[in-house]
C-alpha cells in the first residue's frame, strides 16, 4: 500500500503534497524523536504529535515513508517546506495516536476492526 | 668536544607544522633514557671501552647522583693520541656542562645545539637527577618519525577531502536552542553516502549518530561544531563533536538510557529523552567521550567494511 492509498482509505488529509508516493511497510508511533531514530524501520509511517521541522529531519534520516500528525496539531510552514525538500508527505488527522495506530495496524495487516 | 652539523630547523620561522612539532615534543620524548655514566676516577680507557661497546659518543660523569661533567669521544681520541689513555676522566672531562630539563620543549634542545655547538646534552629532571642524554641524532630521528606521521595524516586527510575519491568532510556549527539549522550536516551526509552506494543500514547509523550529536549540542551546550569525515582509504566514517561547554557533570549517567537533564520545553519537542548518547554509542563501532567544564568532545567511528550486527530496529534499542 502506498502513502496516497493509505491516506485515501483512512480519510487522512494530505497537507504537504510534493512527495514520493512510497510503499508503506509498517508504522511507528512515538513522540520521542530519539526513540524514533533508534527504533523506527525504513518505510514506516511515522505517527506522532511532534509537529515541527525536526520531525522531518528524523523521518528522513530513518527513511520513513511519510509523517502522520495526530490530534489536528497545526503544522508550521517551515515543517511543510522541509518536507517538500525531502519529498516526504505530511498527513494529518483529528484522531489520536492510539486510534490511528489501531486503524493503520488493522489496515496494513488485513484485519477488519469493528469500530 | 666535537662540533657536529647543526639541525637545519629554524624554531621560529619554519613551517607551522614543524614549529608546532618542536614545541609539542618534550625533551623526554626524544632523549635516550638509559644512560651509561662514569665517575671522575674512572680511567679514559674504561670510558673508551664502554663507548665502543655501547656505540656512544659521549658520557655523563657523576658524583653519586650529581652530574659533574661530561666526557666525549673526542676527549678519548685526544687522550689516545697523546698516549694518556690511562689517565682518569677528571683530567679530560668538560666541567661546565650545559644541561636540559626533561620537560623542556624540543625547540630548546635544537636552539641549545645551535648556540653551544655541543653534540649532546645531559637531561635532568626537576630534582636535578640525570635521566637521559640527548644528541643531535636523537633529535633528527624523532623529527623524522614525527614528520612521517604528520605527512601520513595529511595524505589521509587529502584523500578524505578529495571528492573525486568519494571521500568528503562536512562541518557544521551549532548554537544553543537553534533547532532550525541543527541536523543539516547529518541530512547532507546521508544524501552523500546514499549517492555513493553505501548500504542503507550503514547510512542510517551514520545519520543517527550525527543527528543525535548535533541535537545534543543544541540542547545541552552553548554550541559547538560537528564534523563528519568519510575516509575511503581507511573505510571509516568519523564523527567528531566538540562543544564549548558547560560539560557533562556525570558522563556515565549521560550514557545511561533514560537519564536526561533536558528542560520541559526541550522535551516537549521530542528531544531530551535521555536516548541521545546511548543511541550514538549503540550505532558506532568506536565511541569515545570526554567532558569537562570547557566542553564535551565525542568521537564516533563507523566502519564501512564490516557491518555492525546490533543496529536492527527490532532489537529495542538496547545498548
Amino acid at each position: 500500500m502506498t502513502v496516497s492509498q493509505l491516506a485515501e482509505t483512512l480519510s487522512l488529509r494530505i497537507v504537504q503534497d510534493q512527495f514520493e508516493d512510497r510503499h508503506v511497510g509498517g508504522a511507528y508511533t512515538s513522540d520521542l524523536l530519539s526513540d524514533v531514530m533508534a527504533n523506527a524501520a525504513e518505510a514506516d509511517l511515522l505517527i506522532t504529535i511532534q509537529s515541527h521541522a525536526n520531525t522531518v529531519a528524523v523521518a528522513s534520516l530513518v527513511g520513513a515513508a511519510a509523517i502522520l500528525i495526530c490530534n489536528d496539531r497545526p503544522v508550521p510552514e517551515d515543517m511543510i517546506a522541509a518536507a517538500a525538500r525531502e519529498e516526504i508527505a505530511i498527513l494529518i488527522s483529528s484522531e489520536s495516536q492510539f486510534t490511528l495506530s489501531g486503524r493503520i495496524y488493522a489496515l496494513l495487516n488485513g484485519l477488519h476492526p469493528t469500530a | 668536544m666535537s662540533v657536529l652539523p647543526q639541525i637545519p630547523i629554524d624554531t621560529d620561522k619554519s613551517s607551522p607544522i614543524i614549529v608546532e612539532l618542536v614545541y609539542r615534543l618534550k625533551v623526554r620524548n626524544v632523549m635516550t633514557g638509559t644512560v651509561h655514566s662514569c665517575t671522575a676516577e674512572d680511567s679514559m680507557r674504561s670510558v673508551q671501552r664502554i663507548m665502543r661497546e655501547e656505540g656512544m659518543s659521549g658520557m655523563p660523569v657523576l658524583d653519586g647522583e650529581r652530574l659533574i661533567g661530561i666526557v666525549s669521544m673526542d676527549d678519548v681520541i685526544r687522550a689516545l693520541d697523546e698516549g694518556r689513555i690511562d689517565e682518569s676522566v677528571s683530567d679530560w672531562m668538560t666541567r661546565n656542562v650545559i644541561v636540559l630539563e626533561d620537560d623542556m620543549p624540543l625547540s630548546f634542545a635544537i636552539s641549545h645545539m645551535e648556540k653551544y655547538r655541543f653534540g649532546r646534552f645531559p637531561v635532568l629532571d626537576t630534582q636535578k637527577r640525570l635521566v637521559g642524554i640527548i644528541t643531535s641524532r636523537d633529535v633528527l630521528i624523532a623529527l623524522l618519525v614525527e614528520i612521517n606521521r604528520e605527512i601520513e595524516r595529511y595524505e589521509k586527510q587529502a584523500v578524505a577531502d578529495d571528492g573525486g575519491a568519494d571521500g568528503f568532510r562536512l562541518e557544521t556549527t551549532t548554537r544553543r536552542f537553534d533547532f532550525e539549522t541543527a541536523g543539516r550536516v547529518s541530512t547532507e551526509t546521508k544524501k552523500m553516502l546514499k549517492e555513493r552506494g553505501l548500504p542503507p543500514r550503514l547510512v542510517r547509523r551514520v545519520a543517527v549518530a550525527g543527528y543525535e550529536l548535533e541535537m545534543n549540542q543544541v540542547v545541552h551546550s552553548v554550541g559547538g561544531t560537528v564534523e563528519i569525515r568519510y575516509c575511503v582509504a581507511d573505510g571509516t566514517i568519523e564523527i567528531t563533536a566538540v562543544d564549548n561547554g558547560p560539560g557533562i557533570p556525570d558522563v556515565e549517567a549521560a550514557l545511561t538510557e533514560g537519564f536526561s537533564t533536558a528542560t520541559e520545553w526541550v522535551r516537549s519537542l521530542g528531544f531530551g529523552a535521555g536516548m541521545g548518547l546511548p543511541n550514538v554509542r549503540r550505532v558506532s563501532d568506536e565511541f569515545h567521550i570526554e567532558s569537562d567544564e570547557t566542553g564535551t568532545r565525542v568521537r564516533a567511528v563507523i566502519h564501512t567494511q564490516t557491518e555492525k550486527q546490533t543496529d536492527t530496529p527490532s532489537d529495542g534499542g538496547a545498548s
